[in-house]
């Protein structure tokens, strides 16, 4: 039986009333992801699916998205503050790999989709202290870092993590001027990257990253300065000594490893003190570990951190 | 063509100064545009600063360019407006302390005198506005008559301590990019070499 519609021509939809249809249909879409979006912080996420985690949501209030994702620290893209959101749309996030490897068992090459559902994702709300002093509160979307490295099995002599960030200077412009010696190097002890609160981390306010941010994946250490949560990271190699890290490199006697946030050790120039919260007219003071002192001050017990700053 | 522009009339000079002096302005009224906007970005207090402190240097720099271009160019008239070129930048320098003082420490004295004994770049940067001082409070007619041209001139020499002491300011705040600071300290030289070319000059003319 072959099909015949009863229908002629002139009762069917015109083509043009349904592509209106179609295209008011993704605007209304469109407005309540921009909705979602606004309400992120408060449950509703859109773009990633994370659940809120209670135990990262502190009184301090949330630095706007706007602000969070134009004013940012990112040489591979330029020096100034503005530079990064101006020009990291050069960066393809896809197809995304970060490799593990090093003092391991199992080395392993993660597809940045692979990733995404190795566990699952949280969205925690942590203040982060730059170390120019000014600091933001941001609602960040990942799973502990601790995740990751356990899924390579790290072998006994594995006492340090590093970090590289993609070094690719038709990518990332930035990088065509030796400000920095690329590609991006970071690094923290194996207890600091075990530490819960070290966050690999692939969103911000309910989405997946900006790339001024460090798209697609990049670890958020909120104890330390903002330079320690290396972004755009391709590769993580677990070694046994402490690696020298980008910054260490470029001022010695100015960055440390350890660098974390410390009222008490100013940097060479400035004073680390006080801090001035984006949005704020008057500065803040600073606290230690940037106000995680109860769940990482253990990991410094007995050492010198004017020594080890 | 060398010919061009030799000499200006009053008048011509006159206009030349108004404009300039609107201009000079342009800075302060965009930054106050921008405040009133709301467009001063994620941090504008760390914008005013940076801006007022950056058009400081410019105008000691365009100051201190005046002398060799007027030499090169055997233009004299440049010189005429050195004084109000000047005293811009002693305005934005003054701007660019109260801001580190009103919107930056907010009258925190105590701190402020720790950054000024504490911090080489606040250091110099702090030394060099106390030094423009006297030269704006000299730079009238009867100050210039009071002093008298071989005093007053000595005095003036002080702008290559401030300019210099501008760009190490400017050198010794960047965290790592010092490209800005390099042009200006460029630009510094450039004049400077300028002036000792045609210092040694005289010196052989007058000599022979």
């Amino acid at each position: 039986m072959r099909y015949r519609s009863d229908l002629s021509e002139r009762e069917v939809t015109p083509r043009s009333v349904w592509e209106s249809r179609r295209e008011f249909l993704q605007q209304s879409l469109a407005v309540t992801a921009a909705a979602g979006l606004a309400l992120a912080p408060f449950g509703a996420l859109a773009g990633l699916d994370a659940k809120s985690n209670p135990d990262f949501r502190p009184e301090d209030k949330l630095t706007s998205r706007d602000k969070v994702i134009s004013y940012n620290n990112f040489y591979e893209f330029g020096t100034s503050k503005e530079d990064p959101a101006e020009n990291a749309g050069t960066l393809k996030t896809r197809p995304w790999t970060i490799s593990v490897e090093g003092e391991v068992n199992q080395p392993k090459t993660f597809d940045i989709d692979q990733l995404l559902k190795l566990a699952p994702l949280e969205e925690r709300i942590y203040r982060m202290r730059c170390v120019e002093a000014w600091s933001m509160v941001i609602p960040w979307i990942g799973f502990p870092l601790s995740a990751l490295l356990k899924q390579v099995d790290p072998k006994g002599n594995a006492k340090y993590v590093e970090f590289e960030t993609l070094k690719d200077p038709d990518q990332m412009p930035g990088q065509r001027r030796n400000v920095l010696n690329w590609p991006y190097r970071e690094g923290l002890r194996i207890d600091e990257a075990m530490n819960p609160l070290a966050l690999l981390t692939v969103g911000l306010y309910g989405d997946v990253l900006p790339n001024q941010n460090g798209a697609p994946v990049r670890i958020v250490v909120p104890w330390k300065y903002g330079f320690k949560s290396a972004k755009s990271i391709v590769r993580i190699r677990l070694v046994e000594k402490m690696p020298v890290t980008s910054w260490m490199q470029a001022g010695p006697e100015e960055y440390g490893f350890y660098a974390n946030v410390n009222p008490d050790v100013d940097h060479p120039r400035w004073s680390q003190a006080k801090e001035r919260r984006i949005g704020d007219f008057l500065k803040r003071p600073t606290l230690p570990f940037n106000g995680y002192g109860e769940q990482v001050a253990s990991l410094y017990a007995g050492m010198d951190l004017r020594r080890n700053f | 063509m060398l010919d061009r522009f030799k000499r200006l009339s009053e008048r011509t000079i006159t206009r030349l100064k108004a404009l300039i002096f609107l201009l000079a302005l342009w800075p302060l009224a965009k930054l106050m545009i921008l405040g009133f906007q709301d467009d001063l970005g994620a941090n504008p207090i760390e914008k005013i600063l940076r801006n007022t402190g950056f058009w400081t240097l410019t105008f000691l720099t365009i100051t201190m360019a005046i002398t060799p271009l007027r030499q090169l160019t055997q233009r004299v008239w440049l010189g005429r407006f050195r004084r109000m070129l000047g005293l811009f930048a002693f305005f934005y320098g003054v701007l660019h302390f109260s801001t580190y003082l009103v919107l930056d420490q907010f009258f925190d004295w105590a701190n402020i005198l720790k950054d000024i004994s504490k911090r080489p770049y606040i250091t110099v940067g702090f030394s060099a506005l106390v030094l423009m001082t006297p030269l704006a409070v000299t730079s009238t007619d009867a100050m210039l008559k009071r002093l008298g041209g071989k005093r007053w001139r000595r005095l003036h020499r002080l702008v290559y301590l401030i300019t210099a002491a501008g760009v190490i300011h400017f050198w010794w705040l960047v965290k790592k990019d010092i490209s800005e600071p390099l042009i200006f300290a460029a630009l510094l030289a450039l004049s400077l070499t300028v002036r000792a070319y045609y210092a040694r000059q005289n010196r052989v003319n007058s000599a022979a």
